[in-house]
């Protein structure tokens, strides 16, 4: 009963970090109908950021986190307006070819920067190790991050839903020609809700480092995991892709606990089920465009 | 009445074999002798050519966007490396048709999945069933072989007579041949009629289907071909290399695909063609400079291709060609654009 609980705080821990690192992704995929595969490259960014700050600058853990979320946000918001814009209308398989080209581009530079080998950055003392409650192992760690990206997702949440920015994104989405015809400067909404993904991916690969490795094919060995948070997710709300996450963390760490032996055969199939029964995602809208 | 034998007469009149197609050929075969110590190098060119091809038939054609092609490679190449190393089917052409029937196979259970849903859908199933059969090649290495792949392959002659020789030769002219024929049966199928309603889907699949044509069932039949040919390729790559190994799986191999064909070109035919020699060329390029970072090159190229604008990049590579035989012939270029395949 014990290993259940652990198994399942583990997964949750594990589900919110990928909520984090894909909710940016959810945003750019799935309500600017942009195929961005170059999301986790941004996520490696961030955590590489963090990774160089904590360890050759001797910065503390803590101070490192929002830097990893701003020098994010400021690369997201310098490529989406000099690169990404252009692309918005175009077709699909331009939009993929292009950040799969900006994905290697990024993986060859930081492989070329920092070298190939896993990164792991220095942790304080507080975080390391675990305590016992009721009998359960439950790791600092992870229940920082579990603090994290709560309420990070609350937090998003009323942003979306009370604020006049969330009102005029969720517009933008719907209908650019009458968002735009309404006052609304839509390239701008975009270009920060774009920045604000990235950094939020930035943040994500700070914190992930610990938990998912950190190197130089962290963009294409996590592209799969947040696609499947996206695509099973549905785009219509934030919750969509929260569950999402939430299910895949929790599927990942308890296929790996149970059959180890079938490593990440779990995840693809319980994602090729749900796709087979609901082909817009579990929580999606009936029209995708 | 008169809108049908429009239809058909365009239909024969594109079907033609046109002179600079047959010059193309012959171009190729001349390389057989033009270039008698670069066996290998071509071998590997008329491989990517092919399995291009594959990808052509349903990007250019029907317009699905594959993530995940590499998976029907894979499964060709283990399938005829497993073949030849267990004995199973030792004549190389019988074992070549079998590991494209298994891909084929294969192609057909996961049409179902991709003809569900949206672009994104098909990206990310097609990209998942590439990594699931990674996964599956990976854990059951006691018959794949692992990381190592598969060792000792020994092929036999082809057809009892031609024996593979370590230059290469052989392999060339049977990946040749292969390529040849297979080119010319999908020439037969894109300008059939069934190639024609592929168009009509891939330009608006609701309207395709409004003028009665079947779209999930076409959609269907050409993914399987396709997964025939991309297993045809992986199983010349293991026959003409004697190696299979968990590589032929890998993302960047789908990925490199792509840029091959955007390079050449989708929606012709020759574009997969053309798009492997100038990637092969690039690919030594890159490597003779930075050996160990040419995914960075691969990666602008991709970037620069999509700025520049596929179209653009086309109709300038086309420029000078068009330029001569508009000089010599003087009628309009004979070298039509590929069709852009804007939404």
């Amino acid at each position: 009963m014990t290993t259940l609980f652990t198994i399942l705080f583990d997964g949750v821990a594990y589900g919110m970090l990928l909520f984090v690192l894909a909710c940016g992704l959810a945003v750019t995929l799935g309500l600017m109908n942009f195929v961005n595969l170059a999301h986790g490259a941004f996520a490696m960014a961030g955590g590489y950021i963090c990774a160089v700050l904590v360890n050759n600058s001797g910065w503390p853990f803590f101070a490192a986190l929002p830097l990893a979320f701003v020098t994010a946000a400021a690369i997201g918001v310098l490529l989406e307006r000099t690169l990404y814009r252009h692309l918005y209308t175009r077709s699909h398989l331009d939009q993929v070819l292009f950040t799969i080209g900006l994905t290697f581009m990024s993986v060859a530079a930081v492989d070329y920067i920092m070298g190939s080998s896993r990164i792991f950055i220095k942790l304080p003392a507080a975080l390391e190790g675990q305590f016992d409650f009721f009998g359960v192992g439950i790791g600092r760690y992870r229940l920082m991050i579990i603090v994290i990206c709560g309420l990070l997702t609350v937090a998003l949440q009323l942003i979306l839903s009370k604020t006049r920015f969330g009102s005029r994104l969720r517009a933008a989405v719907d209908d650019p020609r009458v968002a735009s015809g309404l006052g609304i400067n839509v390239p701008q909404v975009f270009a920060f809700t774009f920045a604000f993904g990235c950094g939020l991916a930035g943040l994500g690969g700070a914190l992930s480092a610990e938990i998912l490795g950190l190197d130089p094919y962290f963009p294409l060995k996590f592209m799969i995991y947040f696609l499947i948070v996206v695509t099973v997710g549905g785009s219509s709300s934030i919750t969509g892709p929260f569950l999402a996450s939430l299910l895949l963390g929790i599927g990942d760490v308890a296929g790996k606990y149970y059959v180890p032996k079938m490593g990440p055969f779990v995840i693809y199939t319980i994602m090729i089920v749900i796709l087979i029964w609901r082909p817009n995602g579990l929580f999606g809208r009936a029209a995708a465009r | 009445m008169n809108a049908v034998s429009d239809v058909s007469s365009h239909a024969i009149a594109r079907a033609r074999w046109r002179p600079a197609e047959i010059a193309f050929w012959m171009l190729a075969l001349s390389c057989a002798f033009l270039f008698p110590s670069r066996y290998l190098i071509m071998t590997d060119i008329l491989r990517l050519a092919l399995f291009t091809l594959s990808l052509d038939l349903i990007l250019g054609y029907a317009g699905i966007v594959s993530l995940g092609h590499a998976a029907f490679f894979g499964v060709g190449a283990y399938s005829a490396g497993l073949m030849a190393l267990h004995g199973i089917i030792n004549e190389p052409v019988i074992a070549l048709v079998v590991a494209g029937l298994i891909a084929m196979v294969l192609g057909f259970l996961t049409s179902f999945l991709v003809i569900r849903g949206v672009d994104l859908t098909r990206l990310m199933v097609t990209l998942g069933i590439a990594l699931l059969l990674e996964a599956l090649a990976e854990r059951f290495s006691n018959i794949t072989g692992g990381t190592d792949g598969l060792q000792g392959i020994e092929m036999q002659p082809i057809l009892g007579m031609f024996a593979f020789d370590m230059f290469g030769k052989t392999g060339f002219f049977y990946s040749l041949i292969v390529l040849f024929l297979l080119f010319l049966l999908a020439r037969r199928i894109v300008n059939s009629p069934f190639g024609l309603s592929l168009r009509a889907i891939k330009n608006n699949p609701l309207r395709a289907s409004a003028i009665g044509v079947p779209v999930n069932r076409r959609l269907i039949a050409i993914y399987t071909v396709a997964a025939f040919y991309a297993g045809i390729a992986g199983a010349l790559f293991t026959q003409t290399t004697a190696l299979a190994s968990l590589d032929v799986f890998a993302f960047e191999r789908s990925a490199d695909l792509m840029l091959v064909l955007v390079i050449g070109g989708t929606g012709y035919l020759y574009g997969g063609l053309i798009g492997a020699v100038v990637f092969k060329m690039l690919q030594e390029l890159f490597q003779t400079i930075t050996p160990q970072y040419w995914l960075f090159w691969i990666g602008l190229v991709l970037v620069v291709i999509v700025l520049v604008g596929r179209d653009r990049m086309h109709r300038w590579a086309l420029w000078l060609p068009n330029l001569i035989i508009r000089q010599i012939a003087g009628r309009k270029a004979v070298v039509a654009v590929p069709e852009s395949d804007a939404p």
